[in-house]
C-alpha cells in the first residue's frame, strides 16, 4: 500500500516518542504499609481526622467487601489482582496546610505545568476582573490522595456554590456529607464501588445550593504517582432545586511499569429542575505497545435524577488505562427527568475497554440519549454494554441508542452488548449500533486532497466522533481532538 | 440453581439412570452428556443465557417419560393439518410409520433405528442440549442426496396427552444436504396438555445447497416448548427459516448457525405472539467463521396480556472472516400495560472489513396509523387488528412454498381471532 510507506517513518517517530505525558514527580511521599485490612482503614480515618460515623461507613464497606466476590462478566482479561500488594494511603509530605499557591511544593506545580493545567495563569489574574463572556475554570486538583490547591473558592463560596476536596467537606459540611454520600451508590453496591467506600482517600465535594447557576466551570484533575499506589477518588455532586453545575475531569498519569489500580466513585444527585453536566477525558497510562502496564480503571459512575424535571448529562472520552471498566448510569425517578450519555471510547496496542451506561426509567415521560462511539485499532478490544430499562411506571418514557464501533486494522475486536427491557407500553424505546471500517472512498479522498494517511484518518476519526465531542465544554473540546489523534499514531497503514 | 430446579434435573438424571441401559446408541456420548447434565443443571436466572426466560415453572411440573406405544395410534389425528405433501409424523417424540407419508428420492430412517450423535459447535455447552443428548429416544433423520430437489417434506411433532400426566420427551432431529442439494421443510409442533417438548436439530447444508425451513410451533398453552437448532452451513449454501412461535406457555427457541464455508448464508424471519402470561424467547447465535457470509435476521413480537416476550441474538464474526454482512433487527409491540420485553442484541466482531448492524425497537401501535384507520371509518378495535395483522404477516408473506404461507397465515389469523374473541 502506497500511503502505508509514506507515513510508516512519522509514524514510527511518533510511536517512539512514547507516552507524552510518562513522567514521575520526585517529591516526598507518605505510604501507609501494603495491605489492607481494618487497622488500614482505621489509619486513614485517623489521617484524615474523620468522624465516627464515616469511620462506622468504611468498616461496613469492608465488611460487605469482604463477602463480595470480583466481578468477571465483562469482556476482559488480566491477571488477578493482589489487593494485598497494594499500598492504599499515599499523601505528599507537606507543611500543614497550603494557604496560598506560593506554599505549595514547586516541583508539583511543575508537574502540573506539563500537563498544562491553567492554575498558575489563574493565580496571576486573580484579582483582574474578568472580561464579561469570558470563561473561568475552577480547579482542584488531586495529587495522589490529597487535594493539593483549590483556586476560585472565593468566587464560588460568594455564589454559594461549595467547591472543595471530599475531606474537608467532611469536616467543613458533615450534615451534608453525611445525607448523601452513599445515597446513589450504597456500600454494598459492587466489589469495586464497596472497596472505594472503605478506602477512599479524596476527591471532590460540590454543592449548588437553591437556584443558583454555577458561575463557573468546575475541573479536577486526577494524577497517579507515587508507585505501587491505588488511587480511590470519591466525588459526590449535589445540584439543588433548579442549580446548575458543569463538572469537567481530566486525567493522565505518568508511565509505570506495574500496573495500577484504580476503583472511584462518582455520585451525583439532582433535585428538581436542577442540571448536572459531567465530562470527562481520561488519558492514564495505557501500557506500552506489548500490553506491559498501563492503569487498571474500575470505575463506578451513577446518577440520580431525584426531581422532577432534572437532567444528567455524561460526557467521556476514554482513550487511556489498560483496562478500562466504567458504567456512567442515570437513575430517572423524577418526572420528565432527562439521562444522557455521550461517549467516545478509543483502545489502541493491547488495551481493553467494556464500558457503557444504564439508563433507569423509573418516572413517568423520563427520557434518555446514549450516544456511544467505539474505536478499536491495534490488539485491542472494545466493548459497549449498555442497560436500557423501562419500569411499569415510566409512561411516555422515551430512549435513543446510537451505538458506533469502527475498527482500525484487522487484530482487533469490537463488541456491542446492549440490553434492553421495557415493562411500560407506553414507552418508546430505540437501539440502533453499526460497526464498519474506515470507508476507503474517505480515505482516497482525503488523500487525493493532500492529507498524510494520519492526518486523514484523523480527520474522519473526529468526524466519526462528532456527535459526542460537541458535547464537551470548550477546555475540553480540543484537547480531546488532540488526544484522539495522538492515541491513534502508529495504528494506520 | 434453585432448589427445585436442582430437583428437577436431579429427576430426570434418576430416568437417565434407569433407561441407560435401553436407550439406543452411543453410550458414551449419553455418559458425557449426563455427567455435563449434572454439572450445569436446569439454567437459572444467573446464567447469562437464561437472564429473561426462567425455567422455574418447569420445577413446578413432575414430568413422566411418555408412554412406551401409543394404544390408538390414530387418536392424535384430530392434530393433524390437512396437508398433501410427504411427511414425517412423530407423536411423543417418537417416529410414527402408519401415520407417515414417505417421500421419493429421500433417504428417512428414525433415530432410535439408526441413533447417531452429530458433533456440532455449541450443542455440547448448554443444558437443553445436553438433557436432549442424554435422554432422547426418537427422531427424524433425513438426507437429501447430492444434487438432488427434495421438493417438500412435513415433519410434524404432536403430544399426546395418551398419559394423562405430563410427559418429556426430548427427540433428536439430524438433517444433512448434500452439495447442491435443495428441501423445503415444514416443521409443525402441535399437543394437548401438559408435557415438555425438548427437540435438538442437527443441520448440515452442503455446499451450494439450499435448505428453506418453516416452522410452527402451536403447541398447547400448557406445554413447554425450548427446542435447540445447530446448523452448520458450508460454501455457498443457504439456511432460509421462517419461525412462528404462537403457542406454548413457554417457548424457547435456541438457534445457532455457523457459517462454516465462503458464501454461506442464513437468513431468519420470525414472528411471535404471545398472549396471557405467557412466555415466548427466540435466542439465536450466527458464527461468521468464514469471508463472504451474510446473515439476515428479522424477529418480530406482539406482546398482549401480562405475556413476556425475549429476543437474544448474536452476531460473532471470528478473525479473518472478513467482506462480513450481518444485519439483525428486533421490533416489539406492547398491545397492553402488563407486557414485557426484553431484547438483548449483541456484535462480537474480530475482523475489520465487515458490515454489521442490529437495531431493537419497543414500542406500542403507532397512534397516527390508528388514527388514518379510524378516519376513514374502521372501527378501532378493528383498526389495532389489522395492524398488529400487518405487523406478523410481513414475516411470512416472503414464503415461497404457498402451501407453508396458507399455514402460517391461518395460524396468524387463529391466534388474532382467539386474541379478539
Amino acid at each position: 500500500m502506497q500511503a502505508a510507506a509514506d507515513t510508516a517513518d512519522p509514524v514510527q517517530a511518533l510511536t517512539q516518542s512514547g507516552y507524552k505525558w510518562g513522567f514521575a514527580t520526585e517529591i516526598e511521599t507518605e505510604l501507609a504499609p501494603k495491605g489492607l485490612n481494618t487497622d488500614i482503614i482505621r489509619l486513614i480515618s485517623a489521617r484524615k481526622s474523620e468522624p465516627a460515623w464515616l469511620l462506622e461507613w468504611r468498616l461496613k464497606a469492608y465488611a460487605a467487601w469482604l463477602t463480595m466476590a470480583e466481578p468477571h462478566w465483562a469482556m476482559l482479561a488480566y491477571p488477578p489482582i493482589d489487593y494485598q500488594d497494594l499500598h492504599y494511603y499515599a499523601a505528599p509530605k507537606r507543611k500543614p496546610g497550603p494557604q496560598s499557591l506560593d506554599e505549595v511544593d514547586p516541583e508539583l506545580l511543575r508537574t502540573y505545568d506539563k500537563l498544562g493545567i491553567p492554575l498558575r495563569e489563574r493565580a496571576i489574574l486573580a484579582g483582574v476582573t474578568p472580561e464579561e463572556g469570558t470563561r473561568q475554570v475552577a480547579v482542584d486538583a488531586v495529587f495522589d490522595s490529597v487535594s493539593v490547591a483549590t483556586t476560585f473558592r472565593e468566587t464560588l463560596a460568594k455564589a454559594g456554590v461549595i467547591f472543595c476536596p471530599i475531606s474537608e467537606a467532611v469536616r467543613e459540611h458533615p450534615e451534608l456529607v453525611q445525607r448523601y454520600l452513599g445515597s446513589v451508590v450504597p456500600t454494598g453496591d459492587n466489589y469495586f464501588a464497596a472497596l472505594n467506600s472503605a478506602v477512599f482517600t479524596d476527591g471532590s465535594f460540590v454543592f449548588v445550593p437553591k437556584g443558583v447557576r454555577c458561575p463557573m466551570e468546575l475541573s479536577t484533575y486526577f494524577r497517579i504517582n507515587a508507585r505501587n499506589t491505588g488511587q480511590f477518588e470519591r466525588t459526590l455532586i449535589i445540584a439543588e432545586d433548579g442549580a446548575q453545575v458543569s463538572y469537567l475531569e481530566g486525567c493522565t498519569a505518568p508511565q509505570r511499569d506495574e500496573n495500577q489500580l484504580h476503583a472511584a466513585v462518582v455520585e451525583l444527585v439532582a433535585l428538581n429542575d436542577a442540571q448536572i453536566k459531567y465530562s470527562t477525558v481520561q488519558n492514564w497510562y495505557p501500557g506500552d505497545a506489548e500490553g506491559r502496564g498501563g492503569i487498571y480503571n474500575f470505575v463506578t459512575k451513577r446518577g440520580a435524577c431525584r426531581g422532577a424535571r432534572s437532567r444528567i448529562s455524561w460526557t467521556q472520552v476514554e482513550t487511556g488505562s489498560a483496562i478500562t471498566w466504567k458504567y456512567p448510569s442515570c437513575i430517572l425517578q423524577g418526572e420528565d427527568s432527562v439521562g444522557e450519555f455521550y461517549s467516545v471510547a478509543l483502545t489502541n496496542h493491547r488495551q481493553q475497554a467494556d464500558t457503557g451506561t444504564k439508563m433507569i426509567h423509573i418516572g413517568p415521560r423520563t427520557r434518555s440519549t446514549i450516544v456511544s462511539k467505539g474505536i478499536s485499532a491495534g490488539q485491542s478490544n472494545n466493548t459497549y454494554r449498555g442497560l436500557v430499562r423501562i419500569q411499569p411506571k415510566a409512561s411516555g418514557a422515551r430512549s435513543h441508542t446510537q451505538c458506533d464501533s469502527l475498527l482500525i486494522g484487522d487484530a482487533c475486536g469490537a463488541h456491542t452488548v446492549p440490553y434492553i427491557e421495557s415493562r411500560n407500553a407506553s414507552a418508546k424505546v430505540e437501539h440502533e449500533a453499526t460497526t464498519s471500517k474506515i470507508d476507503e472512498d474517505q480515505l482516497f479522498y482525503c488523500r487525493q486532497r493532500g492529507l498524510s494517511q494520519e492526518d486523514a484518518v484523523g480527520l474522519i476519526v473526529n468526524g466519526f466522533c462528532k456527535d459526542v465531542l460537541k458535547e464537551l465544554p470548550m477546555e475540553f473540546a480540543v484537547e480531546a481532538q488532540k488526544l484522539l489523534a495522538v492515541s491513534l499514531e502508529g495504528s494506520v497503514g | 440453581m434453585s432448589a427445585a430446579l436442582a430437583e428437577t434435573a436431579h429427576s430426570f438424571l434418576a430416568r437417565y439412570e434407569g433407561l441407560r441401559e435401553h436407550l439406543p446408541g452411543d453410550g458414551a456420548a449419553r455418559q458425557a452428556a449426563a455427567a455435563a447434565f449434572a454439572a450445569i443443571g436446569l439454567p437459572g436466572p444467573r446464567d447469562e443465557a437464561w437472564k429473561y426466560t426462567s425455567l422455574r415453572p418447569l420445577a413446578e411440573i413432575a414430568f413422566h417419560a411418555p408412554l412406551a406405544a401409543l394404544a390408538d395410534p390414530h387418536a392424535p389425528s384430530a392434530l393433524m393439518p390437512a396437508l398433501d405433501m410427504p411427511r414425517l409424523v412423530l407423536v411423543d417424540g417418537r417416529m410414527q410409520p402408519d401415520l407417515s407419508v414417505l417421500p421419493d428420492g429421500v433417504r428417512v430412517s428414525g433415530f432410535a433405528a439408526a441413533p447417531e450423535f452429530g458433533a456440532l459447535p455449541g450443542a455440547g455447552r448448554d443444558a437443553m442440549a445436553a438433557l436432549n443428548t442424554m435422554l432422547a429416544e426418537d427422531g427424524a433423520r433425513i438426507e437429501i442426496p447430492e444434487g438432488v430437489d427434495a421438493g417438500v417434506l412435513a415433519v410434524i411433532s404432536l403430544a399426546s396427552e395418551a398419559a394423562h400426566h405430563p410427559v418429556d420427551f426430548h427427540p433428536r432431529h439430524a438433517i444433512r444436504l448434500g452439495a447442491g442439494a435443495r428441501l423445503t421443510l415444514l416443521e409443525l409442533a402441535r399437543g394437548h396438555g401438559v408435557y415438555l417438548h425438548n427437540p435438538l436439530t442437527e443441520l448440515h447444508v452442503g455446499a451450494g445447497a439450499t435448505l428453506v425451513a418453516v416452522r410452527l410451533l402451536e403447541e398447547s398453552h400448557r406445554s413447554f416448548h425450548l427446542s435447540g437448532t445447530y446448523a452448520e452451513i458450508a460454501d455457498g449454501g443457504s439456511y432460509e427459516l421462517f419461525l412462528l412461535h404462537l403457542g406454548a406457555g413457554l417457548a424457547r427457541s435456541e438457534i445457532d448457525v455457523t457459517l462454516a464455508g465462503r458464501g454461506a448464508r442464513f437468513d431468519l424471519r420470525a414472528a411471535q405472539a404471545i398472549g396471557e402470561a405467557r412466555h415466548g424467547d427466540i435466542t439465536t447465535v450466527v458464527r461468521h467463521a468464514a469471508p463472504h457470509c451474510a446473515s439476515r435476521q428479522s424477529v418480530r413480537t406482539v406482546l398482549d396480556g401480562r405475556a413476556r416476550g425475549v429476543f437474544q441474538g448474536r452476531i460473532e464474526v471470528a478473525r479473518g472472516a472478513q467482506k462480513t454482512d450481518g444485519y439483525q433487527m428486533s421490533q416489539a409491540l406492547l398491545l397492553s400495560p402488563d407486557a414485557e420485553m426484553d431484547t438483548k442484541p449483541q456484535l462480537e466482531i474480530y475482523a475489520d472489513d465487515v458490515k454489521c448492524s442490529h437495531g431493537a425497537t419497543i414500542g406500542e401501535l403507532d397512534a397516527d396509523q390508528l388514527f388514518y384507520l379510524q378516519s376513514r371509518g374502521v372501527p378501532q378495535a378493528q383498526a389495532r387488528g389489522m395492524l398488529v395483522h400487518a405487523f406478523l404477516a410481513e414475516t411470512v408473506a416472503a414464503l415461497p412454498h404457498a402451501g407453508a404461507r396458507e399455514l402460517a397465515e391461518a395460524a396468524i389469523e387463529a391466534w388474532l381471532g382467539a386474541r379478539s374473541a
